[in-house]
């Protein structure tokens, strides 16, 4: 199986040497640029599997970069910043950023939001029809749903709910994308309705609904369903 | 000699250092090209004729005809060869004329700066030199080099010297103003007899307009007039003249709108000199005074302006005489010495009136009243008297009828009334006239009445003679009535009128004063400052203060108003000396404004600037007191919030101050500590790896993070403008989060969550909320007892939703429930030493009031520990049923 190929675009050399000895010893073929001129090359010429943008860079901000990145080819975008603030999380997501990891990171974090946004790009064309979560199969065919054994009973909106989710296993989606999607048009920024569905949700699928594990609250962005 | 008689010791130690040193004699000219240096020469020779050692030290004749013929036969010290970056400059030759040791030596432009090198920087210590060594100095220089007057000189001619003179030097030199019109001078420069250096020219041209010249002219006879006065005040001192200068006696100097009074003012002056004393001008207000015209009150205001001009304070007393007035502001300001003007007023009005000198003396015991002739006989007899003392048209038309009245009602009545009590009856129209419409009118009532009493009912009836001569009697009491009860009448309401104007100019300035101090605002009260006095006096207004880059607009009442350089000048003026400049005043008078100082604490905080519409005088004597006063509580305004500002300040410098070292004794500390931890381990590593080692990297590392992002988050909180992106937040999940982010650091305590599901959504800042969330975990971890359980207990209450942060530990000593959320506040009597930073709860505090929650701090009811909550009100709580509307 050819390896597959992750650009790491920082401009801080620490960083880049941590981020590439942790995605090599995990089996990634690495290529670095150190500023958006190089990086926005390399994309083009090396055609990379996913990319690692940092978005303070030297010589252009890495939100400006972000859409050129994205159309230079299929490659999913995961932005790795110090900038917390939800604002650029949201800004960066909505330039098309498949996810968004603060510094400092877990580098087990790490990887496991780089196979998910790999994942998310190799099945694009077909979605996978039943999703794993934990203790938790999700048959997005049938429409049902498992906690071990036991099935599950969803109203029509907390299945559309952890439906949005599981189609982005791993990733965030943000409350827009699921009020969208789940609710009529209007609904967009009633985020108090996503809440208490998700909190029933939570009730009915996680093992202790008071420390949720499945689906997890993104700060200010959104949801995401760990796997 | 008796103590009060004893000069002061500074006048005998600069008569004493004047001994044995040259004395400096200077020619002070308003602008170059007014002949100093021609003066200076010229003397010089005469000098040398009589036989002095005189000797010419320096002198630029500018290639001068006139000029130079003068240095023709006198002796002239060469000049000293400098070199300097490739050139030779001629400095004058200190050294060779202290060698010479002439009696005199002349030195030309007194503020020149000397070619680098020289033995002094400024030619003016050479000077200074010289005339320690002995030597007299004939010295020259312009006006606009005394230091104390460049910047009010640059501000107007926008011609800015750099060498300046220092004002000591001339204080202690004599002063002679080489002084020519300026029209003269003006034509000279055309002539092309002033010399002018020739990059210069273009700027020089403005320099020398007529108004330019005007007032630099002024200036110079001003200073010169100021050297006087202190070398006289010296010698005054050094001779004790007069034995009672020890200020105790005051002198009162009485003037009225007569011409003549300037006279007066100024004899005054001399006298105040001579003895040394305080003297006060004192206008007295009376009612007589509502009838004078528009130039008797301009001449007022010039006598008081010109008073305050020579230093005197200033007073306009209303009262109903000028006796009275007199009598009541003497006793209140302690006079020894009432300065009147002799009486221009006719034989006749002194009978009528008494003579204000006469029941001066009489009714002033204690003080000496002085009385000076007055240059007035002519101008007095051009008065021209004013329509108003006749009363109104109107009032005679009343008069008329109501006599016309009484008559019709007494024939009516004349089979019941005997002749007798007729006559009373016609004392009601004569009251009446008299005290509603004046004396005149009143008389004129008393002759009309007495003429239908005559004509209608004292036989023989139908005509004017009298058969009888009791009734003569009648007519005559008649008359007199009218008379008195005129007269009387006349007063009360003159005085009800004085109070009244009283009464009124105290609500001005109680109305004034009540909007000035219900504003807390600098910019507020500089507006209504301006405002006010604007609308009260009806001018155009603008107030001015300093700045670090000098006076600058800070109100005025049309927003166009553009002051020339003139008019700066003149407020510049006003801001230097506490003196009024300007419009109307003696100083720069050709300004349209009239500037008047703003004064508190003897400092001057400010410059109003007043102009009339049509250009004319701003002020009117009258207004004078009532402006003065409004002022004064306008710059008592401004100095209560300079001084709140002030404090404020202070407070801030000090709150500052204290952070600072807080903060810095804080990152060393915090930043340091898992610093060296986490170098020592990696330094260990490679001799070995160790699971310890690696833990303790991680834990410190993530240490300097939480402190990284509370210095961080400190700022926000600092900035004061946190940017809130409220969002219906979850308990649960925020709780979860935090407990999420904190596991590493919480690991050796149990968490407890005891958020229901069932408490409402909370509008929040979900970054916000988390970092509270955070530093209230990370507190609860690190001062709990290690093992023991923290608990996280959401609880619904009515109108509050309420979270608690639980530990069991030592729990706050008492007293510190707020102080724990003071920044850098570290709890103390905790023998364990927590290694936070001081800034977490600070954040918590910061943060929650942002948002709106209430951060609060206790101890535990049940058992030892901390119970930190944080209390949302109702406001923030989102209600059940907007959001469950699903399905």
């Amino acid at each position: 199986m050819i390896r597959q190929r992750v650009l790491i675009v920082d401009d801080d050399l620490h960083i880049r040497r941590l981020l590439g000895t942790t995605l090599a010893r995990a089996g990634y073929d690495v290529i670095e640029a150190a500023n958006a001129r190089d990086a926005l090359d390399l994309a083009r010429a090396e055609t990379p599997d996913v990319i690692l943008l940092d978005l303070g860079l030297p010589d252009r901000n890495g939100l400006e970069i972000l859409p050129l990145l994205k159309k230079s080819g299929k490659a999913p975008v995961l932005v790795v910043s110090a900038r917390e603030a939800t604002d650029d999380k949201v800004a960066a997501l909505d330039l098309g950023a498949d996810d968004y990891v603060t510094k400092p990171f877990d580098t087990e974090e790490l990887l496991a939001r780089v196979r998910a946004a790999l994942r998310h790009a190799i099945n694009a064309q077909g979605a996978d029809e039943i999703i794993v979560a934990g203790s938790l199969r999700i048959d997005l065919g049938t429409r049902r749903i498992h906690a071990g054994d036991q099935e599950v009973h969803l109203t029509r909106k907390e299945y559309d709910v952890l439906a949005q989710l599981a189609m982005a296993p791993g990733r965030v989606v943000t409350h827009q994308t699921i009020l969208k999607a789940a609710w009529p048009a209007g609904y967009e920024q009633h985020i108090e309705y996503l809440r208490i569905v998700v909190r029933n949700l939570r009730q009915k699928i996680e093992p202790d609904p008071s420390r949720p594990t499945l689906i997890v609250n993104e700060l200010g962005v959104g949801y995401r369903l760990t796997v | 000699m008796t103590e009060r008689d004893r000069p002061p010791p500074e006048a005998f130690l600069r008569a004493a250092a004047q001994e044995g040193l040259g004395r400096l004699k200077i020619f002070l000219g308003a602008a170059p090209g007014v002949g100093k240096t021609y003066e200076m020469l010229s003397e010089g020779a005469a000098q040398r004729r009589d036989g002095t050692d005189v000797v010419i030290g320096v002198v630029e004749t500018h290639g001068r005809a006139e000029t130079e013929a003068l240095t023709k036969g006198q002796e002239i010290v060469p000049r000293r060869e400098i070199a300097y970056e490739g050139r030779t400059l001629y400095e004058m030759d200190i050294d060779a004329i202290l060698a010479r040791r002439p009696k005199l030596v002349l030195v030309d432009e007194l503020a020149h700066t000397n070619a680098p090198g020289s033995r002094h920087a400024k030619r003016y210590q050479d000077v200074e030199e010289l005339l320690a060594a002995g030597i007299h100095v004939y010295s020259t220089i312009n006006i606009q080099h005394v230091e104390s007057l460049n910047d009010v000189i640059a501000s107007f001619t926008r011609v800015r010297v750099r060498e300046t003179v220092p004002d000591s030097i001339l204080e202690a030199a004599e002063i002679e103003v080489v002084d020519i019109p300026p029209d003269e001078l003006i034509q000279r420069l055309k002539d092309g007899k002033v010399y002018l250096p020739q990059e210069a020219t273009r700027a020089l041209a403005h320099f020398f307009s007529k108004s330019n010249l005007s007032a630099l002219r002024e200036l110079a006879l001003r200073r010169a007039a100021q050297a006087v006065d202190a070398q006289m005040l010296d010698h005054v001192r050094a001779n004790a003249l007069g034995g009672t200068w020890a200020g105790s006696e005051r002198i009162i100097v009485a003037i009225s709108e007569q011409p003549g009074a300037d006279g007066l003012v100024r004899a005054t002056k001399r006298i105040a000199d001579a003895l040394h004393a305080p003297w006060t001008v004192v206008h007295v207000e009376t009612p007589r005074g509502q009838q004078l015209g528009k130039d008797d009150h301009r001449r007022i205001a010039a006598t008081l302006n010109l008073a305050t001009q020579l230093g005197a304070a200033v007073a306009t007393v209303p009262e109903t005489s000028v006796v009275e007035g007199l009598k009541r502001y003497a006793v209140d300001a302690r006079a020894t010495l009432i300065v009147v003007g002799k009486s221009a007023r006719s034989r006749w009005f002194e009978l009528r009136h008494g003579s204000v000198v006469d029941r001066l003396v009489r009714e002033t015991p204690g003080i000496a009243v002085h009385v000076l002739p007055t240059e007035t006989a002519a101008a007095a007899s051009v008065r021209i008297r004013q329509p108003g003392t006749w009363g109104a048209r109107s009032g005679y038309a009343w008069m008329l009828l109501m006599v016309a009245v009484v008559t019709a009602a007494a024939s009516a009545l004349l089979s019941i009334l005997e002749l007798g009590n007729v006559a009373l009856l016609y004392l009601l129209p004569v009251m009446a006239s008299a005290s509603l419409f004046g004396l005149r009118t009143g008389i004129a009532a008393g002759l009309v009445s007495s003429l239908a009493y005559n004509f209608f009912f004292l036989p023989p009836v139908g005509t004017l003679s009298v058969d009888n001569p009791e009734n003569v009697v009648s007519l005559i009491v008649l008359l007199g009535v009218a008379a008195a009860t005129s007269q009387l009448t006349a007063r009360v309401r003159v005085q009800a009128d004085l109070a009244a104007a009283g009464a009124r100019a105290n609500a001005t300035l109680a109305g004034f004063l009540r909007r000035l101090t219900s504003l807390g605002d600098r910019t507020e009260v500089q507006r209504t400052i301006c405002a006010e006095i604007g609308r009260l006096f009806d001018l155009r207004t603008a107030l001015l203060e300093p700045t670090t880059t000098g006076l600058v607009v800070q109100a005025s009442t049309s927003p166009d108003t553009r002051l020339e350089a003139m008019e700066m000048a003149a407020a510049q003026w006003v801001q230097d000396t506490g003196k009024p400049a300007g419009r109307g005043s003696g100083t720069l008078a050709a300004s349209e404004w009239l500037f008047m100082p703003l004064t508190a604490g003897g400092h001057t905080l400010a410059v109003i600037g007043l102009a009339r519409e049509d250009g004319g005088d701003p002020l009117r004597s009258d207004q004078l007191p009532l402006l003065t006063n409004l002022l004064d509580q306008a710059a008592l305004a401004l100095e209560r919030l300079r001084l709140e500002a002030e404090m404020r300040d202070l407070e801030t410098v000090r709150e500052r101050d204290r952070l600072r070292s807080a903060l810095l004794s804080s990152v060393s500390h915090d930043l340091r500590t898992p610093l060296t931890s986490v170098l020592a381990a990696a330094r260990q590593l490679r001799g070995g790896y160790t699971p310890e080692l690696v833990e303790t990297i991680e834990s410190e590392a993530l240490r300097l993070n939480r402190f990284v992002s509370n210095l961080l988050d400190m700022a926000r909180v600092e900035a004061g403008a946190l940017k809130l992106r409220t969002e219906p937040t979850d308990l649960t999940d925020a709780v979860a989060a935090a407990v999420h982010d904190m596991r590493t650091t919480l690991a050796g305590h149990h968490i407890n969550l005891e958020v229901p599901p069932s408490l409402p959504l909370v509008l929040v800042d979900p970054q916000l909320f988390h970092h509270c969330l955070l530093n209230l975990l990370d507190n609860a971890g690190r001062y709990g007892d290690p093992g023991t359980p923290i608990t996280i207990r959401g609880e619904r209450r009515v109108g509050e939703l309420v979270l608690h942060v639980v530990d069991t530990g030592p729990g706050l000593p008492p007293g510190t429930e707020t102080e724990v959320f003071e920044r850098f506040r570290r709890l103390e009597g905790s023998d364990r030493s927590p290694s936070g930073t001081g800034l977490g709860l600070a954040i918590v505090r910061g943060f929650a009031e942002a948002m709106g929650i209430t951060a609060r701090a206790g101890n535990r009811a049940d058992s030892g520990g901390a119970d930190f909550s944080l209390i949302f009100p109702e406001a923030l709580l989102v209600r059940e049923h907007e959001a469950s509307e699903d399905e």
